[in-house]
């Protein structure tokens, strides 16, 4: 039972939805604070969120830093556009792998649905190729674990 | 050779309108490039071309029928990719689970207030 989607949409989106059971407010600072992104923004087993800036403004810079803790590692910057309290976020990022892909831009929604609240994370990409290409390799080095997983599976 | 080794031929295969309609076409069944190429206001040899970058990135095998080579999906070279798509959600699903605990301590916290 997934409660996630994950689609590509026209030629340079990729839409996810989640539905959580909690407030637009708590999703809303589950990710705009520090101390609480660093408690879920973590990839695989074993990784873990060394160094998070987050400064939730407009213009704020967004610099996320993770570590397996075996000496690999790979950092995010970006920067806010605009907030919305409680409801929505846009912003951009690029991964640094370690040369930076071009920027995602990203706006997430929180909107009320039932108990529960309804996250869409709306990613544009400068064009298709960057999206196959994020898709194809680049949250690769979070996913080895994963990979790992699957090896062992099949 | 393993479908999974074309991966990054397959995602940059897909960055291409034409070859995405041309799959969107082949997965209602069997087609030749001429029927291929009727939609499209393109040449035989531009879809011929479109077909090889397919083929090489595993997604679309053919067969001979006399003078025809009938073009199809190929399922291991798409199960591939539902695969790796399937690994991506797994990494976010693994996110998100950590995010629900993060917000039921949350709104438990509020409540206690």
């Amino acid at each position: 039972m997934s409660k996630m989607t994950l689609k590509t949409e026209g030629d340079k989106h990729v839409v996810v939805t989640r539905r959580f059971a909690a407030s637009p407010e708590a999703l809303y600072r589950a990710h705009t604070d520090p101390a609480l992104i660093q408690k879920w923004m973590l990839g695989p087993e074993g990784w873990t969120m060394p160094v998070c800036i987050n400064e939730a403004k407009p213009g704020g810079k967004i610099r996320f830093e993770w570590s397996n803790g075996k000496g690999q590692g790979f950092h995010l910057t970006g920067e806010y556009l605009e907030l919305e309290p409680y409801s929505r976020i846009v912003h951009v990022e690029r991964m640094h792998l370690p040369d930076p892909t071009p920027d995602n831009h990203v706006e997430t929604r929180f909107d009320p649905q039932g108990t529960g609240t309804l996250m869409t994370m709306r990613m544009t990409l400068p064009d298709a190729k960057t999206r196959e290409a994020m898709l194809a390799t680049g949250m690769e080095h979070g996913m080895e674990a994963s990979y790992v997983r699957l090896e062992g599976i099949l | 050779m393993s479908p999974t080794l074309n991966l990054d031929a397959a995602f940059a295969a897909l960055g291409d309108p034409t070859r995405r309609a041309i799959l969107a076409r082949l997965a209602k069944g069997e087609a030749t490039v001429n029927e291929l190429a009727e939609p499209f206001d393109l040449t035989q040899p531009a879809i011929s071309q479109h077909l090889r970058v397919l083929e090489e990135a595993g997604l679309v095998a053919s067969r001979v029928e006399g003078t025809k080579r009938p073009r199809r999906l190929e399922g291991a070279g798409i199960a591939a990719m539902d695969e790796w798509l399937a690994m991506l959600r797994k990494a976010l699903e693994a996110n998100y689970r950590r995010l629900d605990r993060v917000l039921a301590a949350i709104e438990s916290g509020k409540e206690k207030k």
